[in-house]
């Protein structure tokens, strides 16, 4: 480096630690080397989130939150996003990938969350990194939930009013909760507006703080690895751990080769099926919102539908409440259980490479369940079908609320000293 | 460590391929003729006039620009002498005149745009240009409704068969099926001005029309997209080169 650069970047770090925060998060920031396949989820995470952002900024510029009808009759809002599709130019590729990136969002991320079943990557000391992770998710549900109204089709319309009738099962102050949301008596352009405006401004600030204090966690504390041992318990004279890499470049040039493999599918699906068989764009939101007319079957994207599965999959009042109340509360336990794993695994190891049969088979049967679940929630409810998912929802929850017992019971095979690289 | 895992994958996988087995037919299944849709330009401009000839008095396809026809290989001065009825210049969006509460008082329902029809229309039956495909082929005389008309896959619907001098006039022979749906079985009682072969090429073209309406950039889309896999089918191989280069001193 020339002096000259040098002296600026000394100005600079007199007044801001820039040299010490390239060090501390990418040069010197120490991952195990033995990443595998599923730790590429986290990066690709980030970069959809990037992918997202911007084609929305540019989404804002042309979208209109109005469900007044226009001359021809069809509503603001709906005419406005086939005017990008058409009539703004490179339009359509950026609203394809924002609607395919919508649907990305939620495969990488559930890919990462199984990557954190696999090897504990919830257990001390890295709980908090996983809270974050159970808030972004949270957060990412609102997003998207919010998100799907704007293009004001008819599953926008009426999953909005299915999903927001849902709050009024809550007792005593349902109703006017429910209220509060819509902004009306009935999904009405109230609710696009306060929806549009908590999709572009709100929610994104918070899943914005919300990755930085996950990455932030995450490099003070350090990664996990698929042996679930501990790099820093093994350090060479200078301090560094044995089996850690920087960051940058090894997991650079790494993660970037993720990437590519990622944007492979990720474009074809954008530039040869942008309707993904009808589950990232339904063909019912083809049809332009319609308050008169109930679709005769109404299913919400797929990523909400295992959780929709088991919210419908609660049929008995209980304690003089509802059925549509205690599905409300499954509903919101099954998301929000996540964030009690740390607490709930009491597994003598973290990773799944040592854990025991018990372990391994709960984790099966778990995942089994959440794509049965995911499967049915797309589906019309008949009653085999409720009993279907009324089982799978008992294992559900029987994976977390039965694991301080299970996980303890099980017959672990010891941790290596250090972790496994070939 | 690695073959445990795939097995996990393994079994996994083989519960969700037998999960539809879970799945039973919900409600009516509605048998659709496959579409052959086209998009070869001389098919595509023969939908378009089909469309502006017997569509468009009723229906808008108001996201749709008349010059965007010039995607369809029409010139502009073809656009403004044939097609260009219901607007003054080629920018116009291909709205109609007919107000919707006027068509919501005549037809029942206000006729729909048409836009995305064919985007709209697809279901677990197939593509909507199967559906559109289907429906335009099997209307019937039916005297008990107000326009004398009704449709196999949409009944009782409230649009007439606006292509009837072209394919004549079919009647309904209802029968029973065995688990006791209904079984319609339609015969040509009147030959219209084409023959059966001639008006299916006819409706397949205005189908394919409405398919190019409903996604104008649809070719353009794929065409771009196979540079785009090609493209990142590279920079893999050069990524995964840069990767493996880096990382051949770590043991």
């Amino acid at each position: 480096m020339t002096t000259k650069s040098q002296a600026v970047l000394n100005w600079i770090d007199e007044r801001f630690p820039l040299t010490s925060s390239i060090k501390g998060h990418l040069t010197e920031y120490y991952a195990p080397k033995n990443f595998n396949f599923w730790y590429f989820f986290g990066s690709l995470a980030l970069m959809v989130l990037v992918i997202q952002i911007v084609t929305g900024i540019f989404l804002v510029m042309h979208y209109k939150p109005d469900a007044s009808l226009n001359a021809a009759g069809v509503p603001v809002a709906f005419a406005s996003v086939e005017y990008i599709m058409r009539d703004v130019p490179g339009g359509w590729i950026i609203r394809y990938l924002h609607s395919t990136g919508a649907s990305a969002f939620f495969i990488v991320v559930y890919l990462h969350m199984f990557r954190g079943l696999l090897y504990g990557s919830y257990r001390k000391p890295r709980e908090l990194i996983w809270i974050f992770g159970t808030l972004i998710f949270l957060a990412l549900m609102a997003e998207a939930f919010m998100g799907y109204l704007l293009p004001w089709g008819q599953m926008s319309y009426w999953g909005a009013q299915v999903i927001v009738n849902l709050f009024s099962a809550i007792p005593v102050i349902g109703p006017d909760l429910s209220l509060v949301i819509r902004g009306d008596y009935v999904v009405s352009d109230a609710t696009l507006n306060r929806f549009f405006s908590f999709h572009v401004i709100a929610v994104p600030l918070v899943l914005i703080g919300l990755v930085a204090a996950h990455i932030v966690a995450l490099h003070e504390v350090g990664s996990n690895n698929p042996d679930g041992v501990e790099i820093k318990k093994k350090k060479d004279s200078s301090g560094k751990p044995l089996d850690g890499i920087p960051f940058h470049p090894y997991y650079t040039v790494k993660d970037i080769v993720g990437v590519v493999a990622f944007l492979f599918f990720f474009s074809a699906v954008v530039f040869f099926a942008p309707e993904g068989g009808g589950y990232f764009l339904e063909f019912n939101n083809f049809i332009p919102a319609d308050p008169l007319k109930t679709p005769p079957h109404i299913a919400p994207v797929w990523y909400f539908t295992p959780f929709y599965s088991i919210l419908r999959a609660v049929t008995y009042p209980l304690f003089g409440l509802d059925a549509k109340f205690w599905g409300v509360v499954a509903m919101g336990a099954s998301v929000v259980i996540i964030a009690f794993l740390p607490w709930l695994d009491r597994s003598p190891v973290k990773s799944i490479r040592y854990k025991g049969p018990v372990f391994k088979t709960a984790l099966v049967v778990f995942v089994i369940c959440f794509f049965i679940l995911g499967y049915l929630g797309v589906l019309p409810p008949t009653p085999g079908r409720t009993l279907v998912s009324q089982i799978c929802s008992v294992l559900y929850f029987a994976f977390f609320l039965l694991m301080p017992w299970y996980s303890q019971l099980d017959k672990c095979k010891p941790e290596p000293e250090r972790v496994n690289f070939k | 460590m690695k073959s445990g895992l795939m097995s996990f994958i393994k079994r996994a996988a083989a519960i969700v391929l037998f999960a539809p087995a879970l799945a039973m037919a919900a409600g009516a299944v509605v048998h659709l003729d496959k579409a052959p849709v086209s998009t070869d330009q001389a098919a595509l401009q023969h939908g378009a006039k089909l469309f502006v000839n017997y569509c468009l008095n009723c229906h808008g396809a108001s996201y749709v620009r008349y010059n965007r026809l010039q995607e369809i290989g029409l010139t502009e001065q073809a656009i403004r002498d044939n097609l260009l009825f219901t607007a003054e210049k080629t920018g116009d969006l291909m709205k109609i005149a007919m107000q919707r509460e006027d068509g919501k008082a005549w037809f029942g329902a206000a006729p729909p745009d048409l836009s995305v029809i064919a985007r709209s229309r697809a279901s677990e039956f197939g593509s909507g240009a199967d559906w559109l495909y289907t429906y335009l082929r099997q209307f019937y005389r039916d005297p008990a409704r107000p326009t004398g008309w009704n449709n196999v896959v949409f009944e009782n619907v409230g649009m007439p068969h606006v292509l009837y001098e072209l394919q004549g006039e079919q009647v309904a022979h209802v029968t029973q099926n065995a688990d006791g749906s209904k079984h319609v079985e339609l015969k040509l009682a009147k030959p219209g001005k084409l023959s059966v072969a001639e008006y299916d090429k006819s409706v397949a073209d205005l189908v394919s029309f409405l398919v190019w309406a409903g996604e104008p950039m649809a070719e353009k889309r794929k065409s771009i997209g196979t540079w785009v896999l090609i493209f990142l089918a590279g920079l893999f191989v050069l990524s995964y080169v840069l990767k493996k280069n880096y990382w051949k001193d770590i043991h």
